[in-house]
């Protein structure tokens, strides 16, 4: 639909199509054929033999959080990046409009403790893709001694509280955490009637039902693009997850070479 | 895709099997989620899949604070020992181009577990009903043979109004009529799998259109009730079934008041 602004929004209905009825064989072959280019690619940079034990898998998935680690945590020298994973989707479309299989996450793992992996989200996983990408990856890692934390960003807007007052004191941090988690949360918990969506709750869901220690992390800003003060609310996760130093607060520097501008071609405020 | 929660899994044989389809306004959703906090149903496995959206959230049925922090997922399975009843929730919509993946592994879920019966609840467009639907009674229901010889004389006797057959361009061509679940998602694929299947299944479904759509779950959840009597038929009105704290703010926050 168009605003009173010119531009362009999508929207969602609750509203459901009816099946199609007349698919036939032919329609499941050209199905089989897109779902092959949804194919999630996983690579490793060298033999992972190592990587897979005792593992503390920590993911970022927004822009804030995967921002949080690049200036908080990995511009140390104790960290090397160990693998990629690559998908094909809209969300890889560059501003350009060409259309790439381009890196949407990159692992780096801690050069002193090799169970400490670190996964950096920068790219938009598709819904259809996100079940599969986290089979992927968790599967690279055996489940006994696997431990997993999630780090997420989200719109203080789709937050629900009746107390409106904290809303206003965004940014903010909620989590989940599965049942066999064993953390002792440094944030309250979410509470009904709000949820998780996305990567973050792809891997919790795996966890849970796998019964594998895991906490989602996510923290509700009113900011629409990174900022320090969102990026610095995730110093609280952190505190509970072992062995990574968060380092001091960087210097101005080395935040604004992180923050980037939003290049999105809005006629908003011409 | 399903595991259980404990090591065991539940054994389901000779269960009545409730499901929701995921159709206009969510109804059918709203009233499992009904059932499910009335009768205080335990949870024993999660339907885990890449059929769906993922989601995850802290407990909708929660009751106290000890498990209010519970993690629930996208579709979950539960189980009343008593009623021999099990309801599956589905909180997340459908992968369009995995709808037919997902009702495969719905009915060979259903078959593999030896459920007695099966009840999909749904909705569909009221706008699209013709003119002889608009009158009387917004509720309808389909039975597969298998169920038919099972329940149908107990539902012919209820009153219930079977779902009609409806020419698909009426007053224009003359075409054979043919079932149409406007609005229901999987539902009208689910009952032909089901037919095909020999699965003992029954689908009830309200016509209704999106928005305030609690009154339609109400309606659908009393209307399956006359039949399976799942909580006492004597209360009157909506104080019989218990609505989950998940409801509150269906429509989202108030307005701030600091933008004034």
């Amino acid at each position: 639909m168009a605003t009173f602004f010119g531009e362009v929004l999508s929207v969602s209905s609750r509203a459901v199509d009816e099946d199609d009825e007349d698919e036939n064989d032919e329609d499941e072959e050209i199905l089989k054929e897109l779902d092959e280019t949804r194919e999630v690619h996983l690579e490793w940079y060298q033999s992972n033999s190592n990587l897979m034990t005792d593992t503390n898998l920590i993911i970022a998935v927004g822009r804030n959080a995967a921002s949080f680690l690049s200036v908080y945590v990995l511009t140390s020298a104790s960290w090397e990046a160990v693998g990629h994973a690559s998908l094909s989707n809209a969300g890889s479309q560059t501003i350009c409009g060409q259309t790439g299989t381009e890196p949407a996450c990159v692992f780096y793992r801690k050069k002193d403790n090799r169970a400490v992996i670190l996964c950096q989200i920068s790219g938009y996983i598709e819904e259809d893709q996100q079940f599969q990408w986290t089979e992927k990856v968790l599967g690279c890692f055996k489940q006994k001694g696997l431990s997993v934390t999630v780090l997420s960003d989200s719109p203080v807007a789709e937050y629900k509280n009746m107390d409106l007052a904290s809303s206003s004191s965004s940014p903010f941090l909620l989590c989940l955490q599965t049942k066999s988690s064993t953390t002792n949360p440094q944030c309250p918990l979410l509470e009904q009637p709000n949820i998780f969506t996305g990567i973050q709750a792809a891997v919790l869901s795996h966890c849970q039902v796998n019964q594998i220690p895991a906490v989602a992390y996510q923290c509700y800003s009113d900011a629409i693009s990174p900022d320090s003060i969102t990026m610095d609310t995730y110093k609280l996760a952190f505190t509970s997850v072992g062995d990574i130093k968060v380092g001091p607060l960087p210097s101005a520097d080395i935040i604004n070479k992180f923050i980037k501008t939003n290049h999105i071609q809005s006629n908003l405020y011409i | 895709m399903f595991i259980p929660v404990e090591a065991t899994p539940p054994s389901f044989k000779g269960f009545t099997l409730i499901l929701p389809a995921i159709a206009v306004g969510n109804v059918a959703q709203l009233a499992v989620d009904l059932i499910v906090s009335t009768l205080s149903m335990k949870r024993v496995g999660y339907m885990h899949t890449d059929c769906l959206v993922p989601m995850v959230g802290p407990n909708p049925y929660a009751t106290s604070a000890e498990d209010a922090g519970e993690l629930h997922t996208t579709a979950e399975v539960y189980r009343d020992a008593e009623k021999k009843l099990a309801v599956l929730q589905i909180r997340s919509p459908l992968i369009q181009s995995r709808s037919r993946k997902f009702r495969k592994l719905l009915v060979s879920w259903i078959k593999a577990s030896e459920f007695s019966r099966t009840v999909v609840l749904s909705s569909s467009h009221a706008y699209q009903r013709d003119d002889q639907q608009l009158k009387g009674t917004p509720l309808r229901y389909l039975v597969t043979p298998a169920m038919r010889t099972a329940s149908g004389p107990a539902l012919a006797e209820l009153g219930w109004v079977e779902m009609e057959r409806l020419s698909p361009y009426p007053g224009l061509v003359e075409a054979e009529p043919r079932l149409s679940i406007p609005g229901g998602g999987v539902t009208k694929g689910l009952f032909t799998d089901g037919c095909q299947e020999e699965l003992c299944l029954a689908v009830v479904l309200v016509f209704c259109s999106e928005g305030d759509n609690v009154p339609d779950a109400f309606t659908l959840v009393n209307h399956l009730n006359e039949w399976l009597l799942l909580v006492d038929n004597d209360k009157r009105g909506a104080q019989k079934w218990k609505v989950p704290g998940s409801w509150r703010l269906l429509f989202g926050s108030s307005h701030p008041p600091s933008i004034f």
